[in-house]
């Protein structure tokens, strides 16, 4: 069991949704990222995702990319994202997971990578350009340190793979809510909520939905039907200002978690 | 046209296998988004390259649209001038277009026509396969979107403009290094919001399977001319086949059809830039070691976090930190070697090639017509070396004044 498997079992005995803000490590600096993942707890968050800056992000939209660009130009580094998450997860009640392209996994050493993750208290795991075919030998290293590895599904998984994908994650189902990168949303596809339930339907693991998720009356809709919402590039474009006025900029992103969690249970 | 058995799951000369790996090479790290697409588009191939009307059409286009054959042509004057190893040149750079990449770029507009698709996208560095893929869509009818660095539309505007021309929407690209590799990223990033509708035309032997086996097989035409030509007109294979390698598909294009002709070496040559180091040069194989970059695993230019490094060349369509994975496989195997010459090499091939044969060709070809150039002086006389003159130079004119200081037009 790892802390995400924990976390879930609670809040489905409570009858509670998950609220998982992204932040992306780095930007504009890391004293910035131990500060906002405290607020983010503070706020109502029930777990964390920390996006670790990657050169060329595929599945990113211009947000996320241009705040991944902000952390890479200042010379961030693998080792000082790790030590700094080592230093705030203790402080921290909800679990933090890495989003990590594999590029980056892969050049570490897949246990090096995951043997780090453990000793800095992190809980798994997101690997957006690691499909299936390529995962067995991740998922490995992972299940034998209780590091939970999430996969994704979108709305372009047929089913019968959607379910061979359930198969091989740990700690909850990623489920993209739309074709396409990541991003704010004005509007969200209809089919995702019937798409979602039939999910839940089909696996014991949690179901918690992500890209384009902005604003509250996105969490009122579809709260009810997943085990929790990802909130990304809405946190991160916030993050542009942080540089500038750092203070401000947690209270503005606390502010926002706040509202979206007001609207979630 | 692609004949390639697919069935055997073992890597052998015809690789991949069914996961895309040639050895332990390619593969797929893409989002889940694209598998569906991917899924479909090797399935497509796979039924096109058994359906012998797809390929009567596509054999039809290379002989009337592209006007292949292309010639082998003898490089008389250039030979003499080394004194060593006849030189040959395999004219792609005669191809309409100018430059090898239309063999793919129409051969994957018919797949795209195959899945009922109506819109293309593409990335481009040098703006060959850009306006390689403009024509074919302009050709077929399809709705074309270009993504190209603002780096490279800056040092290729002849190409930009023949896009424009053609009725592509050129996208400028902003982000990163602002070339190809940029570019690349852009073009996956609307591919993944636009699957269902639109096909990406990947221009080189790069990024998830199946695109490196299928742009390999249509650009085999390549080899596969060469070595009947060869026969026809020397009597005898080559002893000695030379290719640039930016991506790698005229390189691929051009060897494969010889891996398993085993008295011919095969040498691919990357762009050296203007030295040794981390980003003055752009040879993945040569200086970087293996990992992930655009869906595939391979040889790449990465710093110790596995952050993809900028890298270097004077031509565009070599400027790429990248290389496809049958040709880390090849390096593995020792059945291909890999070189890279510089920036100055190359140039210096590119005035000799003017002044001896007329014969302008493309700054990425330079870099092969260079390595032959060296070759044959330690060669001798009555060995025959072939070089693939993947492109021709009109596009680099301007950037070629530009880097002589001299004024152009
Ligand atoms: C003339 C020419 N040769 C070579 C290349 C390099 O690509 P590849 O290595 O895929 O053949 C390019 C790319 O733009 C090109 O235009």
């Amino acid at each position: 069991m790892s802390a995400i498997d924990d976390l879930f079992t609670r809040l489905r005995h409570q009858d509670r949704k998950a609220l998982m803000p992204f932040v992306t490590a780095g930007d504009p600096d890391l004293a910035f990222t131990a500060a906002v993942l405290k607020e983010l707890a503070a706020r109502g968050a029930s777990m964390c995702e920390v996006g670790i800056p990657y050169s060329d992000p595929i599945a990113d939209g211009p947000v996320i990319q241009a705040s991944y660009t902000r952390a890479l130009d200042k010379h961030v580094k693998l080792a000082s994202i790790l030590e700094t998450l080592g230093e705030v997860t203790p402080q921290l009640a909800t679990p933090v997971v890495t989003m990590v392209s594999y590029a980056i996994i892969y050049r570490h050493g897949l246990e090096k990578y995951a043997d780090a993750l453990v000793a800095q208290g992190v809980a798994g795991m997101i690997v957006p350009d690691l499909p299936i075919e390529e995962s067995p030998q991740l998922a490995k290293v992972c299940e034998a340190r209780d590091l939970s590895l999430i996969q994704l599904i979108t709305p372009t998984t047929p089913n019968n793979r959607a379910l061979r994908i359930t198969e091989t994650s740990s700690g909850f189902i990623y489920y993209v809510s739309v074709a396409g990168i990541t991003g704010e949303r004005a509007k969200l596809p209809t089919e995702l909520i019937e798409r979602v339930s039939w999910l839940r339907e089909n696996t014991p693991l949690p179901v918690c939905i992500g890209f384009g998720i902005s604003r509250p009356e996105h969490v009122r809709l579809l709260a009810p039907v997943a085990d929790g919402l990802i909130v990304g590039s809405a946190i991160v474009r916030r993050m542009e200002a942080a540089e500038k006025n750092p203070q401000a900029t947690l209270q503005e992103i606390g502010d926002y978690v706040s509202s979206l969690a007001a609207e979630l249970n | 046209m692609p004949t390639t058995p697919r069935a055997d799951s073992s890597c052998s000369a015809h690789g991949p296998d069914a996961a895309g790996r040639f050895g332990v090479f390619g593969g797929r790290y893409v989002p889940e988004t694209l598998i569906y697409a991917l899924d479909q588009l090797a399935e497509q191939y796979e039924a096109a390259s058994q359906d012998a009307s797809f390929r009567a059409e596509y054999e039809e286009l290379l002989k009337n649209y592209v006007g292949r054959p292309s010639p082998l042509y003898f490089a008389k004057r250039l030979t003499q001038h080394c004194g060593g190893a006849e030189i040959w040149l395999k004219r792609e750079d005669l191809n309409h277009t100018g430059a090898h990449k239309i063999n793919n770029t129409v051969g994957q507009a018919l797949l795209t026509l195959r899945m009922g698709k109506k819109r293309v996208i593409a990335e481009t560095g040098a703006g060959q396969h850009g306006v390689a893929t403009a024509t074919a869509c302009a050709h077929f009818g399809l709705e074309c979107v270009v993504f190209m660095g603002e780096e490279d539309i800056r040092r290729q505007a002849p190409n930009v403009f023949s896009m424009k021309l053609l009725g592509a929407e050129v996208r400028p690209v902003t982000s990163g290094s602002r070339t190809l590799r940029d570019a690349v990223n852009e073009a996956m990033r609307e591919w993944m919001s636009c699957v269902e509708s639109t096909h990406y035309i990947l221009g080189s032997v790069v990024g998830p399977h199946p695109f490196p086996m299928i742009v390999r097989d249509f650009q085999s035409v390549i080899g596969r001319e060469t070595i009947q030509q060869s026969r026809a007109q020397m009597g005898d294979l080559p002893n000695l086949v030379v290719a640039c390698v930016g991506g790698g598909s005229n390189a691929a294009g051009m060897f494969y059809p010889f891996v398993e002709l085993e008295n011919v070496s095969l040498v691919g040559v990357e762009a050296g830039g203007r030295g040794n180091q981390p980003g003055d040069h752009a040879s993945p194989l040569t200086y970087g070691q293996p990992g992930i970059l655009h869906g595939s695993f391979s040889y790449v230019m990465q710093d110790e976090d596995g952050q993809t490094c900028d890298v270097h060349s004077m031509s565009a369509g070599l400027d790429y930190p990248g290389v496809g994975p049958e040709h880390s496989y090849w390096k593995s195997t020792g059945r291909v070697t890999y070189t890279s010459c510089t920036d100055q090499d190359a140039m210096n091939a590119f005035d000799a090639l003017a002044r001896f044969e007329g014969i302008l060709p493309a700054l990425e070809s330079s870099h092969a017509v260079a390595e032959a150039i060296k070759l044959a002086k330690t060669r001798n006389r009555n060995e025959r070396i072939v070089v693939c003159l993947s492109g021709r130079g009109d596009k680099d004119a301007a950037e070629i004044a530009r880097l002589k200081g001299q004024s152009f037009g």
